[in-house]
């Protein structure tokens, strides 16, 4: 326990060096956008849709000490009906479109949805065919599109907080 | 068909390990089988292909993966006929794999488990789309049924269902649990869900463009993947790879093994209660993404193995920067295996759960890490090492509990000899060119590209077609076995240590569903 204890001192707050477009948000100027908005923290649940797993590494990156999204306030959840933004990886294989629109569903109202990554964006490298219906945007509406194969940690942070900023299309709709 | 008379009658495939080809009836498909299980050689995998264009025939195509060699066997089925002899009595895997050569291609065994594996309802079953003359982009209206799946009766037996969608930022699949109380009698997945097509798509690729989506199969082992393609095309080619390229390629290949050995030995603490172990792993995991990018471009390595060498010639200040972080993540990674080994709570976690015994992975035809976990000293960069693997050998790592403690052991002893071998091409890299062309190759062709990824091995079976273009090209991940072995692994265990057994084996989905 001694050993641990040693160990967490000498490595000390990570979240310090955090990269640059996470500075120009800074937990407290994100938090307070999020409070505006919602009045509580942002609660995100991420589906693959048929993603190579690529880019679910750096979502999960994202919770690594050097992120930190959690101190941030922004948290993954279990389940969709808990959920306020949406990111979804992958071309939609059809395997999972059915599968993407109920978790879709179940999210409450107001919602946001984030395609990460080309596959994402466009269908990427596997296009349409019998087996893929290409990008998220065919099948639910998309707020926001990350480019990258996969898109950075860095690149998600802005895509969030840029996501944020802006009225969501379920809503508009 | 002995094995001595399969060595009389097999010629030579081109590959990076040695390969020996046999054309068999369906007898001599049957016996040749019988043969390799007999003489200790695992099924690698099965695919099919659509020759009918050609000269009338269907043909599927079994690899054995015996201790020092790969065998491939090739059976022609006769004119008009769909059917070939099953595997499946001899070799566990065999069984799905036909189901999908049935799914894509309409080509059946005669026997074994008759439900669809690939295919969901995404297309109907009278479309077989890898057929030659289906269009790749006809696409079709979703028809989703129930799936069957197996129901264990008794008295307080009960079900769970769990996924496509799970809790984590994780790939999805679906596992349908029947238990007793909270101690699971069978573990039932249902996979596919991220079938995307990737065999179809190379048809409609370049020889020369192929290992771009072949680094897509399986984003985690995106190097492993690259190489076994551009293996195939180069050994295809005749290819030889410049010394500094194949050096950089293998120093890719175990930093890939190093990350995602931190990432999975960080959330193995975490899903037994030690956050701590989460949180620094995945530090140190940061860390090295950061150095490749510097070295390389890339965080997690994509398109970095091309064919003919690799595409990004790195700095001497970067490789320096790199070996300096590799040689401070060793130290942390020691000092953190002690804190594991040490914690009595953690330990008792990991110990005793998910227990896989020597004889019952053999049967299954465990791979790669999960098969050294259970006793199974097999690693291909030292069975059959190829450069530059044949001048420095890795020293194998292998336990023989077959627990999820076990598998933490060998994910430490690996990484760790992964750093050593990393150091040492560091501290010698050759000079030179990093890439050269190719030469073209007629249509007909067929090349196998083998490697040890950080799951087990992987296989890149390609086949050229006219004018530069691809006319088969069949992956293979070593999930598609190791899956055998996570469902025998929660029997018995407390539906509670799932996650925890899930973890300690990481398979892929994307790899499995292609
Ligand atoms: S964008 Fe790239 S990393 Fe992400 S799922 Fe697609 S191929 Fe994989």
């Amino acid at each position: 326990m001694f050993d641990i204890l040693l160990r967490i001192q000498r490595t000390g707050s990570l979240s310090k060096t955090r990269p640059h477009a996470m500075k120009s948000a800074t937990p407290d100027t994100l938090q307070a956008k999020l409070h505006k908005t919602y009045g509580r923290a942002l609660c995100i649940r991420h589906v693959d849709a048929g993603s190579c797993n690529g880019c679910e590494l750096e979502i999960q990156a994202l919770g690594n000490p050097y992120y930190n999204l959690e101190g941030t306030g922004i948290h993954f959840v279990a389940s969709p009906r808990h959920a306020d933004l949406l990111l979804v990886t992958g071309p939609v294989s059809v395997n999972m479109e059915e599968a993407l629109r109920r978790t879709y569903d179940a999210m409450p109202t107001p919602k946001w949805v984030i395609a990460v990554g080309d596959c994402a964006a466009c269908g990427g490298i596997f296009g349409s065919s019998y087996a893929s219906r290409g990008a998220v945007d065919n099948i639910i509406p998309v707020d926001v599109v990350v480019n990258g194969c996969p898109p950075s940690p860095t690149a998600l942070l802005q895509a969030i907080v840029e996501v944020t900023a802006s009225a969501p299309r379920s809503e508009r709709a | 068909m002995s094995m001595d008379t399969l060595e009389h009658v097999a010629f030579r495939l081109p590959s990076n390990v040695t390969v020996s080809r046999v054309a068999l009836d369906a007898e001599g498909w049957r016996r040749a089988a019988d043969s390799m299980q007999q003489a200790g050689a695992g099924l690698l995998t099965l695919w099919g292909s659509d020759d009918r264009d050609r000269d009338g025939h269907f043909r599927i195509h079994a690899a054995y993966l015996a201790r020092q060699r790969l065998w491939v066997i090739d059976h022609a089925m006769p004119t008009g006929t769909t059917v070939y002899p099953s595997l499946a009595t001899l070799f566990p895997v065999a069984d799905r794999l036909q189901r999908a050569v049935r799914d894509l291609l309409g080509m059946h065994a005669d026997g074994g488990d008759g439900r669809p594996w690939l295919r969901h309802g995404g297309w109907p079953e009278s479309v077989f789309p890898l057929r030659r003359d289906v269009d790749p982009a006809q696409a079709h209206a979703i028809e989703s049924s129930a799936y069957p799946f197996v129901r264990v009766s008794g008295d307080g037996v009960h079900e769970i269902p769990v996924g496509p969608v799970h809790a984590g930022t994780i790939e999805p699949g679906h596992f349908r649990f029947s238990l007793v109380g909270e101690k699971v009698l069978r573990l039932e997945p249902r996979l596919g869900y991220t079938h995307k097509g990737v065999a179809k798509r190379f048809e409609s690729m370049r020889l020369h463009d192929g290992h771009r989506l072949a680094a897509r199969v399986c984003g985690d082992s995106t190097v492993a993947f690259g190489w076994a393609y551009c293996s195939a095309l180069e050994s295809m080619t005749a290819t030889v790879v410049p010394p500094r390229a194949v050096t950089l390629r293998a120093l890719a290949l175990e930093l890939e093994r190093v990350a995602n050995h931190l990432g999975d030995l960080g959330a193995l603490g975490n899903d037994a209660g030690l956050a701590f172990g989460l949180t620094q792993f995945s530090a140190l995991k940061e860390r090295l993404l950061r150095r490749h990018a510097e070295a390389f471009g890339q965080r997690y390595l994509f398109d970095l193995v091309i064919p003919g060498g690799v595409s990004v010639d790195p700095q001497a200040l970067a490789l320096d920067a790199l070996a300096a972080e590799l040689a401070s993540i060793e130290r942390d990674v020691r000092e953190l295996r002690t804190l594991y080994t040490d914690h009595a709570g953690l330990q008792d976690r990991l110990q005793g759960t998910g227990c896989v015994g020597q004889a019952q992975a053999r049967a299954l035809g465990a791979l790669g890490l999960v098969a050294r976990a259970c006793g199974l000293e097999h690693d291909l960069r030292a069975d059959m090492p190829w450069p530059p693997y044949d001048q420095l050998t890795p020293i194998v790592a292998a336990c023989a509990d077959g627990d999820v403690a076990a598998r933490v052991k060998v994910r430490f002893a690996e990484a760790l000899e992964s750093l050593r071998l990393c150091r040492q091409w560091l501290g010698d890299m050759p000079t030179g060119e990093v890439c050269i062309e190719l030469s073209e190759t007629g249509p007909g062709q067929l090349g196998i590209g083998l490697i040890e990824g950080w799951r087990g091995p992987v296989m890149v079976a390609l086949e050229s077609g006219i004018n530069g273009g691809i006319r088969r090209c069949h992956v293979h991940d070593p999930s598609w076995q190791n899956w055998l072995l996570l469902e025998w692994a929660v029997l018995n265990n407390i539906v509670a240590d799932f996650p925890l057994i899930n973890k300690s084996f990481n398979l892929s989905y994307s790899g499995h569903d292609g």
